[in-house]
C-alpha cells in the first residue's frame, strides 16, 4: 500500500471523524500492520531508499503476516507528530520512525498509544514502547578507508559531509584511521555543506576538492553527485553511500556501503507477532548484515581487495575494531591509550577529529 | 593561477541556470506580472530535460524538452492570473508546489538512472590551454545565457515590441486604451519566462550533475527571483549579479576544501557576502532612488479592463 502525505492526512481526518470505528483490537490471524515514516523520498538513491528497501524485505520475508504502509517526505517538526498519530489511529501496531529528528514526536505519540510499538532509528530517547536501532556505518567506512589508503596517489582525500554531528564525525574518523594504517601520511579535509541533498552543491564541492589536489572522495550526503564528478574528472575514485551507486560511476566507484535494514525490520515485526517485543536498543553492523560492503570496482586490485576483506572479516569476527588505541586527535593529544577500545557511548558523542583530519573551515 | 581559472569555470557553471531563469523572470516582470513559480517551472524543466537526455542522448533536444515543459506549466499560471485574475503571488507559490510534486511524480521511474553530461560546444583543441578553456570550455547553455543578456537588453530598449511590453508593465490601462492587447502581451511574456525557467532547470542534469533527484534545483529558483530585484530589472546588472552569486557560492566551497592561502579566508565570510551585498544595494537604493528603483509600476496587479 502506497500513501503520500496528503492522502494519509485525508484518511486521518476521516478516521478522526469516526472515533468509535478506530481499530483498537488486534485479533490473531489478522496481518500485523507496520508503518514507516521517511524524512526524504524513497527515490533519493541513498538513505531513504535503503529504508524502503528494508520495508520491502520485511514484506517479502513475512508475507501475509504483515501489511506495511509508508509516508515519505515528512519534515522533522509538527507534521511528523501528526503523521505518527494517524498511522497509530489507522491500526499500525509497529511504527518505524527512520530519522534522528523524529525523536521528540515519537516519544509524545508513544505516550498516547501505549499499545503501539515504536522504533526510532539513530535516536537516543527510549520508553516502554519506544525502542532504538542504529547501524554501525563506521565499520563500512573502515573498509573504504583501507582502500583509499592503498589507492590514493596524492595521499589526500576529500570528504563531503552534511552536518558535523557525531554520526558523520565518527565516519570521517573511521575512514582516516583505516587509511593511515596503510599510508601514515594520509590526510583528509572534510567539507560540510549543511544539507543532506543538494546534488548541484555536492557536485561543485567535489570539483572544488579535486581542483585542490585530492584524488579520492568520500561522502556522507544522500546522493551520487560527487561520484559522478569523480568519474567525469577521472580521479582515482570514490565510494557509494547508503546504496550501490556503481550505475553512476562504473569505473570510479571503488566500493560502497549499503544500509541493509531488512533483517532488523523482519526480526522486530516477528517479535511483535510473537508477543516477545521489548523496547530494545540495537546498534548492529557488518556481523549482523545490517551494514554491507558493495561490489569492488575495477580499479581495486586483488591485493587491495584482500586488505579490504581482511578489515571487513576482522570486524565480523571481532578481532578488529577501528577505534582501538592508540588514537591521537588532530591537535596531537592522545585520546585513546594503546590497547583500549572506545565505548559505544564515547563513539555516539564523538565531537573531535583524529590525526590526519584537517580541521574543517 | 590554474586554481583561479578552475574557480572561474566552476562559478560559471553554478551561475548559468540562475542567470537563465532570472532573465526569463525579468521579461515576465517587465510586462507587469510577478511569477513566483520559477522554482516549480525549473523542476519541471529539469525532469523533462533529464527524460529527453535519457531517451535520445541528444542534449539539444533535452534542452528543448525542458523549455517546452516549463512553457506548458507557465501557461496554467497565465490562465489563472491573466484570464481569471487570480492573485499572482498565491498562484506563483502554488505553481512552485505543483511543479515540485509533478516533477517528483514524473521523475519516479528515473531514480538510479544516470545520463551523460553535455559536452563543451567548441572542439577540445580550442580549449587546450587553461586560459582558452575559460573562453571556449563550456557547453552551449553558458553561451546561450550570455547572448540572451544582450538580446533581452536589445529587445527591451531598442525594439518596438519591447517598448510595448514595457508600456504594458508600466501602465496597463493606458496601453489598453491606445489599443495594445495587454493580456496577449503578458501571456507571451509568461510563456517566455516559463521556457527560460525550463531551460534553466534542464541545465541541472545536463551541466551540473547527470542524474535526476527530487528537488534538485534546491531553491535556486528563488535566488533567480531575488536576483531580478537585486539587479533592479536591468539585464546587465543581472549578469553581474548572477556571476557574483555564482562566485560567492563557489568560493565558499573552495575555501572550505582548500588548504592553501584560500582557506585563510573564513568560509563564513563567503556565506555572509550575499547578505552584505544586499544591504549595500538597499543602502544605494535609498541614496539614489532614481538609479535603482526601476520596478514596473503594474507589477503583480491584475489587469481588469474597465471598458
Amino acid at each position: 500500500m502506497t500513501l503520500n502525505r496528503r492522502s494519509i492526512l485525508k484518511a486521518g481526518a476521516a478516521a478522526a471523524a469516526l472515533p468509535l470505528l478506530g481499530s483498537r483490537a488486534f485479533a490473531q490471524g489478522e496481518p500485523l500492520k507496520v508503518g514507516f515514516i521517511y524524512v526524504g523520498t524513497i527515490n533519493d538513491n541513498g538513505y531513504n531508499y535503503a529504508h524502503n528497501q528494508g520495508r520491502l524485505y520485511l514484506e517479502e520475508k513475512l508475507g501475509d503476516a504483515v501489511e506495511t504502509t509508508y509516508v515519505e517526505n515528512v519534515p522533522e517538526g509538527p507534521d511528523c507528530e501528526r503523521v505518527l498519530r494517524e498511522l497509530a489511529q489507522q491500526g499500525n501496531k509497529l511504527i518505524f520512525a527512520t530519522s534522528f529528528g523524529f525523536g521528540d514526536s515519537v516519544i509524545k505519540v508513544a505516550q498516547q498509544f501505549p499499545d503501539v510499538k515504536f522504533e526510532h532509528a539513530t535516536g537516543y530517547m527510549k520508553a516502554d514502547n519506544v525502542g532504538l536501532y542504529n547501524a554501525r556505518f563506521y565499520e563500512g567506512r573502515a573498509v573504504c578507508g583501507t582502500i583509499a589508503g592503498h589507492l590514493s596517489k596524492t595521499g589526500k582525500a576529500g570528504y563531503i559531509g552534511s552536518f558535523p554531528i557525531p554520526e558523520v564525525v565518527m565516519g570521517i574518523n573511521s575512514f582516516v584511521l583505516a587509511a593511515r594504517k596503510v599510508n601514515p601520511d594520509f590526510t583528509i579535509r572534510p567539507v560540510y555543506i549543511s544539507t543532506w541533498n543538494d546534488p548541484a552543491k555536492e557536485a561543485d564541492t567535489a570539483r572544488a576538492m579535486i581542483d585542490q589536489g585530492i584524488d579520492v572522495i568520500a561522502q556522507h550526503t544522500d546522493g551520487p553527485a560527487a561520484l559522478q564528478v569523480a568519474q567525469e574528472r577521472g580521479i582515482v575514485g570514490g565510494f557509494g553511500q547508503g546504496a550501490d551507486m556503481s550505475e553512476f560511476a562504473p569505473e570510479t566507484q571503488l566500493t560502497s556501503i549499503i544500509d541493509h535494514w531488512g533483517p532488523h525490520y523482519a526480526a522486530s515485526a516477528q517479535a511483535v507477532i510473537d508477543g516477545t517485543w521489548t523496547a530494545g536498543d540495537t546498534w548492529e553492523g557488518l556481523k549482523e548484515d545490517v551494514v554491507q560492503i558493495g561490489p569492488y570496482g575495477p580499479k581495486v586490485t586483488d591485493e587491495v581487495k584482500a586488505a579490504a576483506e581482511a578489515v571487513r572479516t576482522g570486524q565480523i569476527d571481532g578481532s578488529f575494531h577501528i577505534f582501538t588505541g592508540p588514537i591521537k586527535d588532530n591537535t596531537g593529544v592522545e585520546r585513546v591509550p594503546a590497547g583500549q577500545t572506545m565505548t559505544d557511548a564515547e563513539l555516539l558523542s564523538m565531537d573531535w577529529y583524529v590525526e590526519g583530519v584537517e580541521q574543517p573551515a | 593561477m590554474d586554481l583561479v581559472l578552475a574557480i572561474f569555470v566552476t562559478l560559471v557553471g553554478a551561475a548559468t541556470p540562475i542567470l537563465i531563469a532570472a532573465l526569463g523572470e525579468l521579461v515576465v516582470e517587465k510586462s507587469g506580472v510577478l511569477n513566483l513559480g520559477v522554482e516549480g517551472m525549473m523542476l519541471v524543466g529539469a525532469i523533462a530535460g533529464f527524460a529527453g537526455q535519457f531517451y535520445t542522448g541528444n542534449p539539444y533536444f533535452a534542452l528543448l524538452c525542458g523549455a517546452f515543459a516549463g512553457l506548458a506549466v507557465s501557461q496554467i499560471f497565465a490562465f489563472l492570473t491573466l484570464s481569471l485574475s487570480a492573485n499572482q503571488t498565491a498562484t506563483g507559490l502554488a505553481l512552485t508546489i505543483f511543479g515540485t510534486g509533478l516533477s517528483a511524480l514524473a521523475g519516479a521511474p528515473f531514480s538510479a538512472r544516470p545520463v551523460s553530461l553535455m559536452g563543451p560546444l567548441f572542439p577540445a583543441e580550442l580549449a587546450s590551454h587553461p586560459l582558452l578553456r575559460v573562453v571556449f570550455g563550456y557547453a552551449a547553455p553558458v553561451y546561450f545565457s550570455v547572448i540572451m543578456v544582450f538580446a533581452i537588453w536589445y529587445f527591451l530598449q531598442r525594439t518596438r515590441a519591447g517598448l510595448i511590453l514595457r508600456a504594458v508593465g508600466e501602465n496597463d490601462h493606458s496601453a489598453h486604451s491606445i489599443g495594445y492587447p495587454v493580456n496577449a502581451v503578458r501571456y507571451a511574456a509568461v510563456a517566455f519566462g516559463g521556457a527560460m525557467a525550463g531551460v534553466a532547470g534542464a541545465c541541472f542534469p545536463l551541466l551540473l550533475t547527470p542524474q535526476w533527484a527530487e528537488r534538485m534545483t534546491a531553491g535556486r529558483g528563488w535566488i533567480a527571483v531575488a536576483l531580478v530585484v537585486f539587479a533592479s530589472w536591468r539585464p546587465f546588472r543581472l549578469l553581474a549579479g548572477a556571476y557574483f552569486f555564482g562566485l560567492v557560492m563557489t568560493m565558499e566551497l573552495y575555501a572550505k576544501a582548500g588548504s592553501g592561502p584560500l582557506s585563510s579566508i573564513p568560509s563564513e565570510l563567503w556565506a555572509a557576502l550575499p547578505y552584505l551585498a544586499t544591504i549595500v544595494v538597499l543602502v544605494l537604493i535609498s541614496i539614489r532612488r532614481d538609479a535603482f528603483t526601476n520596478a514596473p509600476a503594474c507589477l503583480g496587479k491584475p489587469f481588469l479592463p474597465t471598458s
